[in-house]
């Protein structure tokens, strides 16, 4: 359907290649478990997206600043003063676990 | 009633030919009964729903009517609505009832609109198909074996089935667009920062932007006209004087310069695609208009940088997913890391947790200039295309997307051929300029085509009066799938 594409990004994967250790570091920075299988199978899938993300590479941007934002605005300020009203009950009311005002997790502290 | 546009509603309630309950429990009524053949919506919350309608009847009543008001709206599952499930295609919010409305609801609630439903999604918006959605795949009403597109392919599977006159999505990459083209309807991804994202589920902040959805350009206006507007609440919300995004819709097209990049012209879509783009353009040509070509060098470059810069934002977006706060949390854990572990794993679905890896990884220590530093410098070059080319014409137009549906499952295990499905519509995303979908024609297949027009900063309004003249001497937006009348 996209006859351009398939041939072309295989041959910058073969250049790039992240290796399982690599899947499993972010993995687990991004607090994702990860099981041996599953790690396998993302890291054939992510060595394709990273053939594709080195086409970006090559480009020379000597001299070109960086875009963050479409429009190039700047953080708008207020005033410091309070304006939203407590709604710690309704934002609570879809948590986990709360108790007396509290988000409840696993103890971290023996 | 469900064949009428959103503007011929508005007339019948302005005359109180028919009244909001009436409207909005024969979409009810119809939604359950052929959702199972589309699995379009996620939740339906038919008291809340005749609610408004009810209040929408009284308004109108009392002359306090405004376009709006009574007219019944699906509304994409990323936007959070008060007292609804908000699932995002989740199951990390599969039980999360939003405790407050997106600021896009509240201009829409304001204006006396009904939400008659919330839509499947892509989970997260990650996606160009509506299958990664844990509710389970959308199906396309012009053939239910393909796809509707995505992210916002429950919005336009709804619309396009005749289920909702409207709705709403969001386009980070080609999300309404791409899912307008190929279910065969209109929508529009407004220029950044138009419409605000405050109470729209984050995925990538930098490129995230909410629209309407529906079969007419003038109804698109109509939804336009009360989803903009400034909101203090989003950081990027652009403070600039209210329009009527309608106003340009009977402005004649003699004279218009259309700009066709060569490059979206040589680059890959099928052969379907491109004979109904090319008898667009003669229909403009007919209308008055005039074709130059024009060209965006680095559009190839667009889908790579598009693949640092999405991930990124979204790992650390979706950061907030920890189980603690708000939605899933897994039962069984040892300690507070093992929690975060086995929550995010159980929670999120495969491409949702591809992204975030890919995105982790681009963001990580020694690869953050390689990576997103460079996406950032390569995307002003591709909105520096667009600027030039702008200087040449007044409205680019396209392919939306290369192919027309594919079929269910196709290219779910391939995910850069899925990513590609949305090399047209990414620029404009990374430029932040307007881009809009229209149905102009059909692939041998009977396979709706959408037509894209790309617009600069701001041109919103002419854009529409562009679809709506050319809505006016053809029929492609009116035809319905077979099998709905």
């Amino acid at each position: 359907m996209i006859p351009y594409a398939a041939p072309i990004f295989k041959v910058f994967a073969a250049v790039m290649a992240l290796k399982l250790d690599d899947v499993k570091r972010v993995a687990h920075l991004a607090r994702v478990a990860i099981d041996e299988a599953e790690a396998q199978a993302v890291l054939a899938q992510m060595n394709d997206v990273f053939g594709l993300i080195a086409q970006m590479q090559a480009v020379d941007t000597r001299g070109v600043e960086p875009m963050s934002h479409a429009l190039d605005v700047t953080q708008r300020l207020r005033a410091d003063s309070v304006t939203e009203a407590d709604q710690s009950a309704a934002f609570q009311s879809v948590a986990p676990q709360v108790e007396g005002g509290l988000y409840l997790v696993p103890k971290v502290i023996e | 009633m469900h064949n009428a546009t959103i503007k011929d509603l508005s007339m019948q309630l302005a005359a109180r030919k028919i009244s909001s309950v009436e409207l909005s429990g024969h979409f009810i009524n119809r939604i359950k009964h052929l959702n199972k053949k589309y699995n379009c919506y996620i939740t339906l919350a038919e008291d809340i729903s005749l609610r408004q309608a009810k209040a929408a009847d009284q308004l109108r009543a009392a002359g306090k009517g405004q376009p709006l008001t009574g007219i019944p709206i699906a509304w994409k599952d990323i936007f959070c609505t008060r007292g609804w499930l908000t699932t995002c295609g989740s199951k990390m919010l599969s039980n999360f009832v939003a405790p407050y409305d997106a600021h896009a609801v509240e201009q829409l609630n304001g204006a006396g609109a009904v939400i008659i439903g919330k839509t499947n999604m892509d989970e997260f918006a990650m996606g160009s198909s509506s299958e990664t959605s844990f509710y389970g795949p959308v199906r396309n009403p012009w053939n239910p074996d393909t796809v509707p597109g995505g992210s916002s392919g429950g919005s336009a599977a709804a619309v396009a089935a005749r289920l909702a006159p409207g709705a709403t999505g969001t386009d980070t990459g080609g999300s309404i667009r791409q899912p307008a083209a190929l279910s065969g309807i209109c929508g529009l991804k407004p220029t950044y920062g138009v419409v605000s994202r405050y109470g729209m589920i984050a995925f990538a902040s930098s490129l995230d932007q909410g629209g309407p959805m529906a079969r007419a350009a003038e109804d698109l206006a109509l939804l336009m006209n009360a989803m903009a507007g400034f909101d203090a609440r989003d950081s990027t919300s652009l403070e600039r004087a209210r329009e009527d995004y309608a106003r340009d819709l009977g402005k004649p097209l003699k004279g218009l310069k259309i700009g066709l990049p060569k490059e979206f012209f040589t680059q890959g879509a099928a052969p379907g695609v491109m004979k109904a783009i090319e008898a667009a353009m003669a229909e403009y040509r007919k209308l008055g208009c005039e074709t130059v070509e024009v060209s965006l060098p680095n559009m190839k470059l667009a889908v790579p940088v598009y693949y640092v810069l999405a991930p990124a934002e979204a790992s650390s977006n979706l950061a907030r997913f920890d189980g603690v706060r708000y939605g899933y949390r897994a039962p069984e854990h040892s300690d507070l890391t093992d929690m975060y572990l086995k929550t995010r794993a159980q929670g999120f679905g495969a491409e949702v947790k591809r992204r975030i890896l890919i995105g982790t990884y681009v963001l990580s220590h020694g690869y953050y200039d390689a990576y997103y530093i460079q996406a950032q410098k390569v995307r002003r070059l591709i909105a520096r295309d667009f600027a030039q080319a702008f200087k040449r014409c007044d409205v680019i137009m396209g392919p939306t997307s290369p192919t027309t549906a594919f079929k269910l499952g196709e290219k779910m295990n391939d995910p850069v051929q899925m990513y590609l499905n949305d090399i047209y519509t990414i620029p404009a995303n990374l430029a932040g300029l307007p881009g809009m979908s229209i149905p102009c024609g059909f692939d041998e297949k009977g396979l709706p085509v959408g037509l894209q027009i790309i617009g600069d900063l701001f041109a919103e309004a002419r854009m529409l009066g562009v679809a709506h003249q050319y809505q006016l001497a053809t029929d492609w937006h009116a035809r319905a799938p077979a099998g709905i009348e």
